[in-house]
């Protein structure tokens, strides 16, 4: 649930309990307030009757309401229990309602010329249920009144408000580490905002910091591992050279000399996986990538042979991109020579060129691998002598030129490669 | 044949004297960037091995002092960069070659016999060995002036060898030279010997003086017979 609409909800259940709660009292207020004047006014007419009796004795006679608002009848004195003025509610029919109706009456006491007499004293009231449901419907109006002017206030003034923090959501959103751009943020005078858009920048800087380090490590060490490779090598390959060994002796030497270059190849991926994710290839141009796969098929040609494993290709299409041509070669190697490596001999591997697509596809006979572990490195499938470290190159290349680099498996191993449309 | 190597790594510098020598090239060596730049201005070199991250200042200097001083000595770059930048930049500059580290004293050799051969000896492009002529730039093998009829990989490994005569050459320096820079991640090279087998046979069909002998595990030597 959005926030802004988090916030009206509340405000309308809160609303809906404090108007009601409202409206009571002031139902009650009111009720008393109108009593009160409506008493009064009974007893001024009271006083005024008792002044009239005075002057005019007829009305003393006047028994019925008929057309006035007051009967006075003579009591006996034993009769009196109560001199006090008496308030009540009673009901009288009223002509124009046709109905009976609420009336306030004021029965009271007093002595004339010695006798006494039952002052009656009406006045039409209010009738309740007729105020409540004006009140109710009064209400109605002024919550929903309420309560769309909090959504507009809240789609206006909050969404204003909050804008720098949405904002900052989308940046983060995009925010990708290996881009090497901070994000942007709304300058804004609300200053939990500013606090949030500083602490998250510099929190991103770090992350970012630490990153780059990460990889500028892994470069450096693989870079000054170079040179003792290399040395070693020689230095091995010199001695096996002037000392005409035998066999039983190479046979020990041999794979010192063999670890080591392996060790030297892992060394070259690692640095070239760093140099990827560097972005140190910048050179680009319109590369081939038809006459890559014909020169690279041609290449393993002999590779495959020896696996007793045939090479074929599928051209529908001519691609033409534009990348850096090294990482082309590489990427498309890769994916062939895992091909090759992973591929059954006396099958066959089949690349086909599409529009906008490359497919790899090799026999298996292991069923489908696990996709989200394929393109991470150091991930095996079997130890052949691999590194591990090949698909992570082609995938990072793939990221590098938004390609798409995706695995099924359809009966066979299927590598494709999307190119995005021009 | 005088060949300068500079190079600011001792052992690094030992190996490549060593492996060079034995060929018979006179080797000197300068380890950083100011005994570099007196020796250029002194002597002659046919080759210069450069090593462009020197310890007191920057190798492609010396590059453009070659090319201000109108020297015209053949450069090899040799880096442990291997950064495309480095490599264009010192192209341009006018170096003949650029070989990263780590590479195999094979490559070594390979790189500067190709270089030596554009630059010095024009017109002198077949090699000989023993009743074998290997013709550089038409590539075609003649066994006692008879041509022996090789594809393109056959006629790559014979002439890697063949400049590497009698020293080990390490298999996957003949892969990497022969099958492409990339192939080296295959960690297998076993299909080169399918190569060296029909290359042999060829060999022995015509009696040529030279044999491809395997160093077990390790790779091939070719011997004159």
């Amino acid at each position: 649930m959005k926030l802004l609409n988090y916030t009206t909800r509340y405000f309308a259940i809160i609303l809906f309990v404090l108007l009601s709660a409202w409206a009571v009292l002031f139902y009650f207020e009111m009720l008393d307030e109108i009593y009160d004047s409506m008493d009064d006014g009974l007893e001024n007419q009271k006083m005024l009757v008792i002044r009239r009796a005075k002057e005019d004795t007829s009305i003393l006679e006047k028994n019925e309401f008929g057309e006035g608002y007051y009967t006075i009848r003579k009591v006996e004195p034993k009769n009196i229990y109560n001199i006090k003025d008496n308030y009540r509610d009673t009901l009288m029919y009223m002509h124009n309602e046709e109905d009976f109706e609420p009336v306030r009456l004021l029965e009271s006491v007093f002595q004339q010329n010695g006798e006494y007499y039952k002052l009656k004293v009406i006045t039409s009231m209010v009738e309740e249920d007729d105020l409540i449901e004006d009140l109710l419907y009064s209400l109605l109006w002024l919550y929903l009144g309420l309560i769309i002017s909090i959504i507009i206030l809240n789609n206006i003034v909050l969404k204003k408000v909050w804008n720098p923090f949405y904002k900052l959501i989308t940046e983060l959103k995009n925010f990708n580490i290996e881009k090497d751009e901070n994000i942007k943020v709304q300058d804004t005078s609300i200053e939990e905002f500013n606090l949030l858009n500083k602490q998250i920048q510099v929190l991103l800087q770090k992350s970012r910091d630490s990153f780059t380090g990460q990889k500028q490590f892994i470069e450096n060490a693989s870079h000054e591992l170079q040179t003792p490779l290399a040395i070693s090598i020689n230095k091995l390959e010199l001695y096996i050279e002037n000392n005409d060994l035998s066999e039983s002796e190479l046979v020990q030497i041999a794979p010192v000399l063999n670890n080591l270059e392996r060790l030297t190849r892992f060394n070259k991926s690692l640095l070239l996986l760093s140099k990827i994710e560097n972005r140190q290839f910048l050179s680009e141009q319109k590369v081939s990538i038809n006459s890559i796969i014909q020169d690279l098929v041609e290449d393993f040609s002999d590779f495959a042979s020896h696996k007793e494993i045939e090479l074929t290709i599928d051209v529908n299409e001519t691609i033409d991109f534009k990348m850096n041509k090294d990482l082309a070669i590489i990427l498309f190697t890769n994916l062939i020579k895992n091909a090759i490596v992973h591929g059954k001999s006396e099958h066959l591997i089949n690349i086909e060129i599409d529009k906008q697509e490359v497919k790899i596809s090799n026999f298996s006979e292991s069923g489908a691998l696990k996709k989200e572990k394929l393109f991470t490195r150091f991930y095996k499938i079997s130890n052949k002598n691999s590194n591990g470290l090949g698909l992570a190159i082609s995938k990072a290349i793939a990221d590098e030129y938004d390609l798409e680099l995706e695995y099924y498996f359809d009966e066979k191993h299927i590598f494709k490669v999307g190119f995005p449309k021009a | 044949m005088k060949i300068l190597i500079i190079e600011d790594e001792q052992e690094m510098l030992e190996n490549m004297q060593n492996s060079l020598e034995k060929e018979e090239f006179v080797v000197e060596t300068a380890a950083d960037y100011r005994e570099a730049a007196s020796k250029i201005g002194v002597y002659e070199y046919d080759c210069i091995l450069l090593d462009i991250s020197l310890p007191d200042g920057d190798g492609l200097q010396i590059l453009k002092e070659l090319k201000t001083k109108g020297i015209s000595d053949s450069v090899i770059i040799v880096s442990a960069k291997d950064s495309l930048d480095d490599k264009i930049k010192g192209l341009d500059l006018g170096a003949d070659d650029y070989l990263p580290k780590p590479f195999h004293m094979a490559e070594l050799h390979a790189r500067i016999n190709a270089v030596l051969r554009r630059n010095k000896f024009e017109g002198a492009n077949t090699m000989e060995i023993g009743n074998v002529s290997i013709n550089i730039d038409k590539h075609l093998v003649n066994v006692n002036k008879t041509e022996i009829s090789l594809n393109r990989k056959e006629f790559d490994i014979l002439m890697y060898l063949a400049t590497n005569k009698g020293r080990l050459v390490n298999k996957s320096a003949l892969a990497e030279h022969v099958w492409g820079d990339y192939i080296d991640q295959s960690d297998n090279f076993e299909f080169i010997y399918s190569q060296i087998k029909n290359l042999r046979k060829k060999l022995n069909e015509h009696n040529a003086e030279i044999e491809i002998k395997a160093i077990y595990g390790i790779g091939y030597k070719l011997v004159n017979l």
